[in-house]
């Protein structure tokens, strides 16, 4: 049995009349990056607060590395977390802000330095906090979350306001700490970032868990397509009415055919295509992006 | 609670807080007390409410101290800004969530704040006594008191009690301080509270329904650091009323503080 790192069952969190979260349950096994997605006011930061023991659910029960969330004292020690952005005292410096946070946990100050170091402020740790940048700021959010060399790693929108050099870094810095180990659990708006690097997802709609499980999965369940250009724009039409013929759904979008089809099927076509005297300029196959099968999923639901 | 202690201690020294509140309440001990000894024997008021205490009383073994119990009311006022504002920031800065995901006891993250405000309110009574017993002894000649007493057992016994007195007194206003901070969550709203019912609020009571004074927690709190006296009221009287007022304070607000959600 894989070992998992979050774990919930029918989380529930209620506000009044409103649910910000209803009767979720997901999976994060141990060692792998999680993306958590979903649109704003989703509950994607209601669950992160009641992983962290900073909410109390209303119902549903949930473990992390394998201990309950109602007694957040015994992982908390393990996990790094940035909620909803990064958090600090305005009038101290970068690294003072660091060293509250490591004598909190009883961590060594030395933690300090060499994190400031991985996340590039190793310049600027002296300055004060009120000084950053947006980018700086979140910068400081991930070394405080690696404080304690975490086991998990809770993250909540870690890319805002960085460049895309500083996205590119933090990518590497997850994928490195999943290489060694540390499960990341990072929710993102930036689904072309999650699609390269998460293995599984799990994925948020007004309080809903509508997908949990691995990236692949959800994406080749995605029908698969053929984007097909003849040399001559006339000829589009016919390209279309051949795969129609053999029971294949096309739409024309600009001067290419987009025909819902195994790609294998592409040899068959470009035959067919040359019988009826139609050159093809190009045929590719198409994976859909986590991007278009967000859309897909969450305006599905919409209906 | 001792890394919470620790972390709040690093917060608390960082030089804006710890020198600026240093230097006003320094310059608040040196003027009450210059104003005490340089306007003896003008005939002019130099002590509180307009009266006039003379260079004979001043040279008894409690005229060391008396210039540093005039500042104690003021020190409260500093503690209770201070312990508010290190409270309900944690709130406004977001930054409660980080010390609760470090240290997920609520219960020792306040009461490890508390100790370490109660250091910083240590060092502040120590001081402001410090730089008011200099000042006694230097402007002493200048108003012909005799300080031979002051530093016999009986001047050293009053400076210890008034001490402890000016401390206990501070520390009862910074946890008045810390009430409020936890209870409206912002630093702004909770000072102006906690200074306005303290400075103006209990004054205009007691002076309009003078039965109220003995329950009132302000004025009782400062009757504490009088040693008692106060309108008659006792010092221990004080003691229990004020340990009841903050106790049943920090019951309340800690409770609120263990079961409300961290939303922001």
């Amino acid at each position: 049995m894989t070992k998992l790192a979050i774990s919930v069952q029918d989380l529930t969190k209620v506000y009044g009349e409103r649910a910000a979260l209803s009767h979720a349950t997901f999976d994060v096994p141990l060692g792998t990056i999680c993306g958590f997605v979903g649109p704003n006011g989703s509950g994607k930061t209601t669950t992160i607060r009641m992983l962290l023991g900073l909410i109390t659910p209303t119902g549903g029960t949930g473990s992390v590395l394998g201990e309950s969330i109602n007694e957040p004292e015994k992982y908390l020690p393990k996990v790094g977390a940035m909620i909803e952005g990064p958090a600090f005292y305005p009038a101290l410096s970068g690294a003072e802000n660091l060293r509250v946070l490591a004598s909190l946990g009883g961590f060594a100050q030395s933690r300090v330095a060499e994190l400031l170091e991985k996340v590039g402020l190793a310049d600027r740790g002296g300055s004060k906090y009120k000084t950053y940048s947006l980018g700086m700021k979140q910068r400081l959010g991930i070394a405080a979350a690696l404080l304690p060399n975490p086991e998990l790693l809770i993250l909540d929108e870690p890319t805002n306001g960085l460049d895309p050099s500083g996205i590119q870094e933090v990518r590497e810095l997850m994928r490195s700490l999943a290489d060694n180990g540390t499960t990341v659990f990072v929710s993102s708006h930036l689904l072309g970032e999650l699609e390269m690097i998460a293995e599984s997802l799990v994925m948020l709609r007004n309080g809903k868990v509508i997908f949990a499980g691995q990236t692949d999965q959800l994406l080749s369940a995605q029908k698969p397509i053929l984007v097909v250009t003849p040399e001559y724009h006339v000829d589009l039409q016919r390209v279309a009415a051949i795969a129609e013929s053999q029971g294949h759904h096309t739409t024309i979008i600009g001067d290419a055919a987009h025909i819902v089809s195994p790609p294998d099927w592409a040899p068959t076509l470009n035959r067919a295509a040359f019988e009826a005297g139609i050159t093809l300029a190009s045929i590719s196959h198409v994976r859909p992006s986590l991007e278009e099968k967000f859309f897909d999923m969450t305006s599905e639901e919409e209906k | 609670m001792f890394r919470v202690f620790l972390a709040e201690s690093r917060k608390l020294r960082r030089p804006t807080l710890a020198i600026s509140t240093l230097l006003t309440v320094s310059g608040l001990s040196a003027l009450f007390t210059s104003i005490v000894f340089l306007r003896l024997n003008s005939g002019r008021p130099n002590t509180k409410r307009g009266q006039i205490i003379t260079a004979a009383e001043l040279s008894n073994a409690h005229g060391m101290v008396y210039g540093f119990k005039l500042v104690a009311f003021f020190l409260g006022i500093t503690a209770l800004c201070v312990f508010a504002s290190q409270t309900a920031q944690e709130y406004t800065h977001g930054t409660l969530r980080n010390l609760l995901v470090r240290q997920p006891s609520r219960m020792k993250i306040l009461f490890g704040k508390f100790a370490a405000m109660t250091l910083f309110a240590l060092v502040m009574v120590t001081w402001t006594g410090a730089v008011s017993i200099l000042t006694s002894y230097l402007l002493a000649g200048k108003g012909h008191v005799d300080t031979s007493l002051w530093s016999s057992g009986a001047g050293f016994h009053y400076l210890a009690q008034t001490t402890i007195n000016i401390l206990l007194a501070t520390i009862g206003f910074g946890a008045l301080g810390m009430i409020l901070g936890l209870l409206f969550r912002s630093p702004i709203t909770s000072i102006a509270v906690g200074v306005l019912w303290s400075l103006i609020l209990e004054t205009i009571l007691g002076a309009a329904l003078s039965s109220t004074q003995p329950w009132l927690p302000g004025q009782n709190i400062a009757n504490i650091a009088e040693g008692g006296g106060t309108q008659g009221v006792s010092y221990m009287h004080s003691i229990w009323l004020s340990l009841i007022y903050l106790g049943v304070g920090l019951a309340i607000v800690s409770t609120l503080f263990k079961r409300r959600d961290v939303a922001n």
